[in-house]
């Protein structure tokens, strides 16, 4: 059986998994297709958040981004803010919102503030930060189909539409929580594998974790090493090298840690356990199983660099003939996301750190982890995650609690079957026109997340005083802080052309990316809500029980 | 209406709560935006096997705690709901 064959059996199992599962797992009434009736266990939770958490970018760009693209030290900034992240969500956010005990997240905003205004306020960000995230997603089911089942982009992207439209609609939350333990499974089993090879080849270590600080054959630290063919090329040190500032890597770290605390496809995760202890549990369950592929990335990182150096450059000053180029690298240029151009003409591959010279193109953002049948796996449980999470705030915040109250259970399940339907395939339009690259269109999500939900949600549960009119004007300022930063610097809606302030790094403020805005625009949102609320009457007596209320797990 | 002395033990139960999350907070903030970003140059000073020790912190780390410091969490407040009688289980 050839690769390819035995790509489309592994494939179409997982597959045939999933259908099985969307079969079994229907959801009757709202509770089950919102939040799966409660009876999630929490290591079961956690492990779907798991798979609801790790991306296609995580996935497939992740190791890259580490390695190529933020050069080694400068990638901690997504490792620890990915991760850490879950510390906040465990201790300020999930069990209060979980012994709130209802469907979404706008839902609490709404009713915590009084106000069906905030309510849409906060579905309007919701949709923002899940668009824009779910882009990435569709676009990583096209990536990995053409790569690994060698169709096209568009086959392999409708053929996943498929997919998540059966047990997405069918099941909502039960079918996604069900299928997402088994794409936890085959991604992290397809993760892990290929990497405990990496790490026995190089340095005779099985775990790639103690690998990255092992000693390869010739004695040498593998780190060091890394360092040394990096600087001989004109690169920086791989151990060394920071990310813009000290101050951007703090605040693209930070922005990234409160935009996964303000995400709602991961907050109404812990809506799925039964008790206010389960969700905290929970959290450090999936944190665990996060962990295990948060660990392992920086080591195919460090270990893939240095197989690309030691590929492209066998001895100093030799560089690899284009023809004689590896089957791996052949893969990925049939993806697009990497490229050659001999600019120099003599059929060789120069790698190093000037761009008039440098025949490796393409690089940036995406990238080249050597295997990944899995990819799909991580895009499809993401992409799920985050189109409950839209057709939920549509479905439920829109039409049951603002503009259609008088509707029946039973009409509002069919209404959230059909906004699943429609978000299915306004995202399959996306995926096939994206506006932006897959990486670039993730972070931006973290970013508004941070910037609008994150501090509503916060302050609802840690002051009783904060104010309708504050939490609105709030999230209003966050947001429009947030994209008005990013859009000057990259374009609005990311059209190249559009930006009105060029993207480089003397025209940040205070040499902040646009990526690592998000703290900034909570800072801002955090003053405005503050400042209003000190103006504004305080909210009214059954407002203030409420929030009593979530702060013990008891009920009164 | 919740009694007096009810209103008690959930004035207690809040305060404990907060104090944990300072605690846990602080050494959250100290092993990533403290050892992983702003401390990361003198602690690469030292070595830890073949790492240079900020740059564990940054890479592994700083994620292990993590891990540690959310099972702390639900541990003590498992404990303290079950001290105050405020758990699920109680109700």
């Amino acid at each position: 059986m050839t690769l390819t064959e035995t790509t489309y059996w592994v494939v179409g199992a997982s597959f045939a998994i999933y259908i099985l599962i969307a079969i079994r797992a229907r959801a009757g009434t709202t509770q089950e297709f919102y939040v799966a009736g409660k009876g999630i266990h929490p290591v079961a939770n956690g492990m779907a958040t798991a798979a609801d958490w790790m991306s296609a970018a995580s996935f497939i760009s992740m190791a890259g981004l580490i390695g190529l693209s933020y050069n080694g030290y400068g990638g901690s900034v997504f490792l620890m803010g990915w991760t850490g992240g879950y510390v906040i969500l465990a201790m300020l956010i999930a069990p209060y919102l979980r012994k709130y005990g209802k469907f979404t997240v706008p839902e609490f905003i709404g009713d915590r503030y009084y106000s069906d205004t905030a309510r849409v306020v906060a579905v309007i960000c919701l949709i923002i930060c899940s668009v824009t995230y779910v882009i990435g997603q569709m676009k990583g089911i096209g990536v990995a189909f053409s790569r690994f089942l060698e169709t096209d982009y568009e086959t392999g992207l409708f053929s996943g539409m498929v997919i998540v439209f059966f047990y997405a609609v069918l099941g909502g939350m039960k079918g996604i929580t069900y299928t997402q333990i088994a794409q936890f499974c085959v991604l992290i089993f397809a993760y892990t594998v290929p990497a405990i090879f990496i790490s026995l080849q190089l340095t005779g270590q099985p775990i790639p974790q103690l690998g990255l600080g092992s000693t390869l054959a010739d004695g040498t630290y593998l780190l060091q090493k890394l360092d040394q063919t990096l600087l001989d090329l004109g690169f920086q040190e791989y151990t060394t090298s920071v990310r813009g500032s000290t101050l951007n890597m703090a605040a693209f770290t930070a922005s990234l840690m409160i935009g996964t605390a303000g995400l709602p496809h991961v907050i109404i995760r812990f809506f799925t356990v039964p008790t206010v202890s389960a969700a905290r549990t929970s959290a450090g369950w999936a944190l665990v199983f996060i962990a295990i592929l948060y660990t392992t990335a920086p080591a195919v990182a460090a270990m893939a660099r240095l197989n690309i150096m030691q590929t492209l450059q066998p001895e100093p000053g030799q560089h690899l003939a284009i023809e004689e180029r590896p089957q791996w690298f052949r893969n990925w240029e049939r993806t697009g996301l990497l490229g050659i151009e001999d600019k120099n003409g003599d059929g060789r591959i120069q790698y190093n750190a000037n761009p008039d010279t440098n025949e490796l193109v393409k690089l940036d953002n995406d990238i080249l982890v050597l295997v990944a049948a899995g990819g799909l796996a991580a895009a499809l449980s993401t992409a799920a995650g985050l189109l409950l999470a839209i057709s939920s705030a549509i479905s439920h915040d829109l039409l049951k609690r603002t503009f259609m109250p008088q509707i029946s259970e039973r009409q509002e399940l069919m209404a959230s079957r059909l906004a699943m339907a429609a978000a299915v395939l306004g995202a399959g339009y996306l995926g096939l026109n994206p506006p932006g690259f897959a990486a670039g269109t993730v972070a931006l999500a973290f970013g508004l997340a941070a910037s609008s939900l994150f501090p509503a949600l916060l302050l609802g549960i840690f002051s009783k005083r904060v104010t309708r009119e504050g939490a609105v004007l709030g999230m209003l300022a966050g947001l429009s802080v947030t994209l008005t930063y990013v859009f000057q610097h990259k374009g609005i809606m990311f059209i190249p052309g559009t930006q009105f302030l060029g993207d480089m790094p003397p025209n940040w403020f205070l040499g902040i990316e646009p990526n690592a805005f998000g703290v900034v625009g909570a800072l801002v949102n955090f003053a405005v809500t503050l400042g209003v609320t000190r103006v504004t009457s305080p909210p009214p007596p059954e407002v203030q029980a409420l929030v009593e209320e979530i702060r013990v797990p008891v009920s009164s | 209406m919740p009694s007096e002395h009810a209103a008690q033990l959930r004035e207690t139960y809040w305060r404990e709560n907060r104090r944990w999350m300072l605690i846990l907070g602080t050494v959250w903030f100290l092993v990533s935006l403290g050892c992983g970003v702003l401390w990361v140059e003198p602690l690469n000073q030292f070595q830890l096997g073949g790492f240079k020790l900020g740059f564990w912190f940054a890479q592994q780390g700083s994620i292990f705690m993590f891990i540690v410091l959310i099972f702390v969490y639900a541990r003590v407040m498992a404990r303290l709901e079950k001290r105050l009688g405020l758990g699920e289980s109680e109700a």
